[in-house]
C-alpha cells in the first residue's frame, strides 16, 4: 500500500492567500469579463472601421480631464496594493488608510467621469458614436462602482479586525478585481480618447 | 512566507494542520460522523439550501430532459403540419414561435444544461473529491437556469413567443420589423441564462485545477472531465459575445441606440459576427463534454482502455482551439471578401483532423477490446456512427462553393440535428444508462433498453437522413407549409413518421426510467465492472463521496490488479479523513500533490436568494419597472454580501484570540 510518510505534512486550512479558491475564481471572473470588454471594443472598432459620420461627433476628444482620470484610478490600484503589502507587514493602520485613500480617489474617479458625460452634447440616442460611447464607458463605470462597493466591504472588514498577516485571503481577490477594473480602463482609454487621433 | 507565519504566530491547529490519515470503512464513528457533517437537512428546508453537487447535477440533467420533451413535442407538431403539403394546423406567426423555441429549448435550455449536470453529478466523483470548489455557485448557476428557462417560456402561452429563430438575425429581429415583446423577453432571457453558464463555468475550471484526489496528475484525468474543462473555458471566451449582443439588442430595441439600426449607420452584420462567435465554440462546447461521456464509458463496455488517451485530450482541445476560427462558416452568403471565406472554410475542414482523431480512437477501442453488446454499449456505438455521417456533411458544407447552394435548405437541418442528436443527445441517453445504477442503486431494464435504441436509432435514421435529400431538392428551412407542385410531399411524409418513431423510442426510455426507479434490480458499488473512481463508493453515493479521500496512481485505479501498467497501486480505502466541518484537500494544479486543506460551506439558501432577486430583476427590466428592477438589484446585492461575509468556520477570517482545540474526532 502507498507510504503514508509523504502526506504527513502541515498543511494550510482554509482560505489562505493564493491557495484559496476565491484567488482562482476571481482570475476566471477576470478572463470573462476581459472578454466582455474585448467584445465591446471589437463593436466600436467594427463600426468605427465602417461609419460614413463624423467621428466623435464633436471633433478630436479633449485629453485633458480624463487624462488626470486615469492618473486618479492608476493611484487608487497603487493604494489598494499598498493597503495589502501592509496587511502582510502588520500594520493593519496603514493598510486602513491605504484603502480609505483608494475609496476616495474611486470615488473622484466617478464624480469626474460623471462630469464628463454631462459635458457631452450628445446621450445614447443621438448617434452611433454616443451609443457606443455611453455603453462602452457605462459599463466600466458598472464595474468602477461595484468594484468600489468591494473595497468597502473590505475596508468593514479590516475595521472589524477580520484579517491580519495569517487570513487576508478576501483583500488578495477583492484587490485583483480591482486593478483588473483599472487596466480594463487604460484599454477603454486608449480606444475612446488616443485611437481618434491616429 | 510561510516561515515568518509560523514565528509571528503561535501554531493554530484551525489555521495549519497535519490532516489525519486512515481508514474510515462503512458503519466506523469516523464514517458516520462524516455522514452527520455532509448530509443535507431533511424537508423543504433542506431542498432549498442543499449544495450538495449530486442533487444539484441530478436537478439539472431532470430540468434539462424536461426541456429536451417540450422541445421535442414542439418539433413534433411542426412535422404534423409539415407531413404533407398546404396543411393549415398552424398559422405562419405560431410556425415561426414553434420553431425558434424549439431550437432555443434545445440549443440552450437543454444541450449544455444536461451535460453540466452530468459533469455537476461525476465530477467530485470521478476526481476523488468531496465536492465541487464553489458548492454554492453550483446552486445558483442552477437556480439562475431554471429561473431563466421559466422566463423565456413565460411567454409562450401568451403567443408572443420569441419568433426570429434561435440565432434572431437583426434587422428582423429588431425594432421596426418585430415590435411585440417576444424578442425582448428571448434577449433578456438569453443574458440571464448567461449568468448561469458562466458561474458554471467558473466552478468546473476552479474544481479542475484544485479538487483532485492527491495523486491524479493531470495525465491521469478522465476524458469527460477534459471535455468539459475545454468547454468551460471556451464558455468563459464566448458567452460574453452573445450576452453583449443579445443586450446591445435590447438597448436597441427599448432604448433607442442604433448599434444595428441600418437608418443610422449601425450594422447588422455585427450582430452575425458577435452571435457566432458565440455560437461556434458554443456548438462544440455542447458536444465536447459529450464525447467525455463515450470516451470514459464505451470502454468499460469494450473491457480495456480507451485507445489514444493523450490523443483524444489533445484532439478535445485541438478541436476547440480551431472552433474558435471558424464561425465565419456560417457567413458565407453574407457577402464577405472571398480571401476571409476561403480561410475560415480551411479551418472549418481542418477541424476534421482532431475529429478524425476521436472516431479512430473509439472505433480502435471496440476493434482491440471485447465488446459487451450492453444497452449503454449500443447507444456509444450508435453515437459513432452518426458522428461520421454528421461530419461528413460538416466537411461538405465547409466548402463554400457548395455551402451557397445548401444554405438555409434542410441539408443543414439535417447536418445540425445529425451532430446535435447524434453526438448529444444519444451519448446522454447512452449515460444515463450507464450511471442510473450510480444515481439511483438500481439497475435500468435491459431488454426495453434495447427496444429503446433501436427505435431511437431507427426512428432517427428514417426521420433525418432524407432531410439531406429535402434540402438537395430545394427545400428552404422555416418553411410553413409548401406547395404539392414542388415535389416534397414523399419526402416530408417519410421525415415525419421518422420523427414519430424516434419520439417512440424517447417514450420506451422515459418508461423504462420510471419503472426501474421503483423496480430496477439493487447493484452493488460497481455493476459493470468499470475502471473509474466513481465506481469505487457506494450506489447511490454518500453525501461525503469518500469517506477517505484516496490516493490515485493510475489512470484506471479500479482496474490496476488487471491491468498490471507498472504504475504502482490506488489507495482507494486509506487516505486523508479530514473530519472536522465540511473539508476535502485542494491539490496543486498539474501534479495534484497536497498542498491545502479546502473548507467547504454549509447548506446555504443565498444562492437561490440571489438567482431569485436578479432573475426578478429581469421581469422588471422586461416589464420596463425601473424601480422594481432597482430594488430587486439592491436585493441581490445585499445576499451576496451576506454570501461572501468572511466566515471563521471557512477560516476567511482570522480566529478569535481564545485558542478553543479543535474536536479532533476519530
Amino acid at each position: 500500500m502507498t507510504d503514508a510518510s509523504p502526506f504527513n505534512q502541515l498543511l494550510p486550512v482554509g482560505s489562505k492567500g493564493k491557495l484559496s479558491g476565491g484567488w482562482w475564481g476571481i482570475l476566471a471572473l477576470i478572463v470573462t469579463e476581459g472578454s466582455l470588454f474585448g467584445y465591446l471594443l471589437f463593436a466600436y472598432f467594427y463600426l468605427a472601421a465602417q461609419t460614413e459620420q463624423q467621428w466623435p461627433p464633436e471633433g478630436l476628444p479633449v485629453l485633458l480631464m480624463p487624462a488626470v482620470n486615469t492618473a486618479i484610478l492608476l493611484a487608487s490600484s497603487a493604494c489598494v496594493w499598498i493597503s495589502e503589502h501592509c496587511i502582510r507587514r502588520r500594520q493593519i493602520y496603514w493598510s486602513i488608510a491605504a484603502m480609505i485613500l483608494a475609496i476616495a480617489l474611486g470615488i473622484c474617479f466617478v464624480m469626474i467621469q460623471l462630469t464628463e458625460w454631462d459635458r457631452k452634447t450628445y446621450d445614447m440616442t443621438s448617434s452611433l458614436y454616443g451609443s457606443l460611447y455611453f455603453t462602452i464607458t457605462g459599463f466600466h463605470l458598472c464595474h468602477v462602482i461595484i468594484g468600489l462597493v468591494v473595497l468597502l466591504l473590505l475596508l468593514i472588514w479590516m475595521a472589524l479586525g477580520y484579517f491580519d498577516d495569517r487570513r487576508y485571503a478576501a483583500v488578495t481577490i477583492g484587490g485583483v478585481y480591482w486593478h483588473f477594473v483599472d487596466v480594463v480602463w487604460l484599454f477603454v482609454f486608449t480606444t475612446l480618447y488616443i485611437f481618434p487621433y491616429l | 512566507m510561510a516561515i515568518s507565519d509560523m514565528t509571528h504566530n503561535p501554531p493554530d491547529d484551525r489555521l495549519n494542520r497535519v490532516p489525519d490519515f486512515g481508514r474510515a470503512p462503512m458503519g466506523s464513528g469516523t464514517e458516520a460522523h462524516l455522514a452527520h457533517i455532509w448530509e443535507s437537512l431533511p424537508g423543504w428546508r433542506g431542498w432549498f439550501s442543499t449544495v450538495d453537487h449530486k442533487t444539484i447535477g441530478l436537478r439539472y440533467i431532470v430540468t434539462a430532459f424536461i426541456f429536451l420533451l417540450m422541445g421535442g413535442i414542439e418539433a413534433l407538431i411542426m412535422r404534423i403540419q409539415l407531413a404533407g403539403s398546404n396543411h393549415a394546423l398552424l398559422t405562419p406567426e405560431q410556425y415561426s414561435q414553434l420553431f425558434t423555441m424549439h431550437g432555443v429549448t434545445m440549443i440552450f435550455l437543454y444541450a449544455l444544461p444536461i451535460l453540466s449536470g452530468f459533469s455537476n453529478y461525476l465530477w467530485p466523483l470521478l476526481l476523488g473529491s468531496r465536492d465541487m470548489a464553489f458548492p454554492r455557485l453550483n446552486a445558483l448557476s442552477y437556480w439562475i437556469f431554471l429561473f431563466a428557462g421559466i422566463f423565456m417560456y413565460a411567454s409562450f402561452p401568451l403567443g408572443q413567443a420569441p419568433n426570429a429563430g434561435w440565432f434572431n438575425y437583426v434587422p428582423f429581429s429588431g425594432p421596426i420589423y418585430n415590435t411585440g415583446p417576444n424578442i425582448d423577453v428571448f434577449a433578456l432571457g438569453m443574458v440571464l441564462l448567461g449568468i448561469s453558464t458562466t458561474v458554471g463555468s467558473v466552478n468546473f475550471v476552479v474544481t479542475l485545477f484544485r479538487m483532485r484526489a492527491p495523486g491524479m496528475t493531470i495525465n491521469r484525468v478522465p476524458i469527460l472531465v477534459w471535455g468539459t474543462l475545454t468547454a468551460s473555458v471556451a464558455n468563459l471566451l464566448a458567452i460574453p459575445a452573445v450576452s453583449l449582443a443579445f443586450f446591445l439588442l435590447w438597448l436597441d430595441r427599448q432604448i433607442g441606440t442604433h448599434f444595428f439600426d441600418v437608418a443610422n449607420g449601425g450594422k447588422p452584420l455585427l450582430w452575425q459576427h458577435l452571435f457566432w462567435i458565440f455560437g461556434h465554440p458554443w456548438v462544440y462546447a455542447i458536444v465536447l463534454p459529450a464525447m467525455g461521456i463515450v470516451s470514459d464509458a464505451l470502454p468499460t463496455f469494450c473491457r480495456r482502455p480507451l485507445v489514444g488517451y493523450a490523443a483524444m485530450a489533445l484532439a478535445t482541445i485541438a478541436t476547440m482551439l480551431v472552433g474558435f476560427e471558424v464561425w465565419i462558416h456560417h457567413m458565407f452568403a453574407t457577402g464577405l471578401p472571398t480571401v476571409a471565406l476561403s480561410i475560415f472554410g480551411a479551418a472549418s475542414m481542418v477541424i476534421s483532423i482532431p475529429s478524425s482523431v476521436a472516431v479512430f480512437a473509439w472505433i480502435a477501442t471496440i476493434w482491440l477490446g471485447k465488446p459487451v453488446f450492453k444497452t449503454p454499449f449500443l447507444f456509444f456505438a450508435g453515437f459513432v456512427m452518426l458522428f461520421v455521417i454528421g461530419g461528413l456533411s460538416g466537411v461538405m458544407t465547409a466548402a463554400v462553393s457548395l455551402d451557397w447552394q445548401l444554405n438555409e435548405t434542410y441539408f443543414i437541418v439535417a447536418h445540425l440535428h445529425y451532430v446535435l442528436i447524434g453526438i448529444n443527445v444519444f451519448p446522454v441517453v447512452g449515460g444515463i444508462y450507464y450511471w442510473f445504477p450510480k444515481f439511483t442503486g438500481r439497475m435500468m431494464d435491459e431488454k426495453m433498453g434495447k427496444w429503446s435504441f433501436w427505435v431511437m436509432f431507427i426512428g432517427f435514421n428514417i426521420g433525418f437522413f432524407p432531410m439531406h435529400v429535402a434540402g438537395l431538392l430545394g427545400m428552404p428551412r422555416r418553411i410553413y407549409t409548401y406547395s404539392s407542385r414542388m415535389g416534397w410531399d414523399t419526402v416530408n411524409m417519410i421525415i415525419s413518421i421518422g420523427s414519430f418513431i424516434f419520439a417512440v423510442g424517447i417514450l420506451i426510455f422515459l418508461v423504462n426510467v420510471a419503472l426501474s426507479l421503483k423496480r430496477g434490480a439493487r447493484v452493488g458499488a460497481n455493476p459493470w465492472d468499470a475502471a473509474t473512481l466513481e465506481w469505487s463508493v457506494s450506489s447511490p453515493p454518500p453525501a461525503y463521496n469518500f469517506a477517505a479521500i484516496p490516493i490515485i496512481a493510475s489512470r484506471h485505479p479500479l482496474w490496476e490488479d488487471r491491468l498490471d501498467e507498472d504504475t504502482g497501486r490506488s489507495s482507494l480505502t486509506e487516505g486523508y479523513l479530514l473530519t472536522q466541518g465540511r473539508e476535502t484537500i485542494g491539490t496543486s494544479p498539474i501534479d495534484a500533490k497536497p498542498v491545502t486543506i479546502l473548507k467547504m460551506p454549509e447548506d446555504s439558501s443565498t444562492p437561490f436568494f440571489v438567482g431569485l432577486f436578479v432573475s426578478l430583476m429581469f421581469v422588471g427590466l422586461l416589464l420596463h419597472w425601473w424601480n422594481f428592477a432597482g430594488i430587486m438589484a439592491a436585493a441581490g446585492c445585499i445576499a451576496l454580501i451576506i454570501w461572501m461575509w468572511p466566515q471563521k468556520a471557512l477560516a476567511q477570517r482570522v480566529p478569535s484570540a481564545a485558542h478553543s482545540h479543535g474536536e479532533a474526532h476519530d
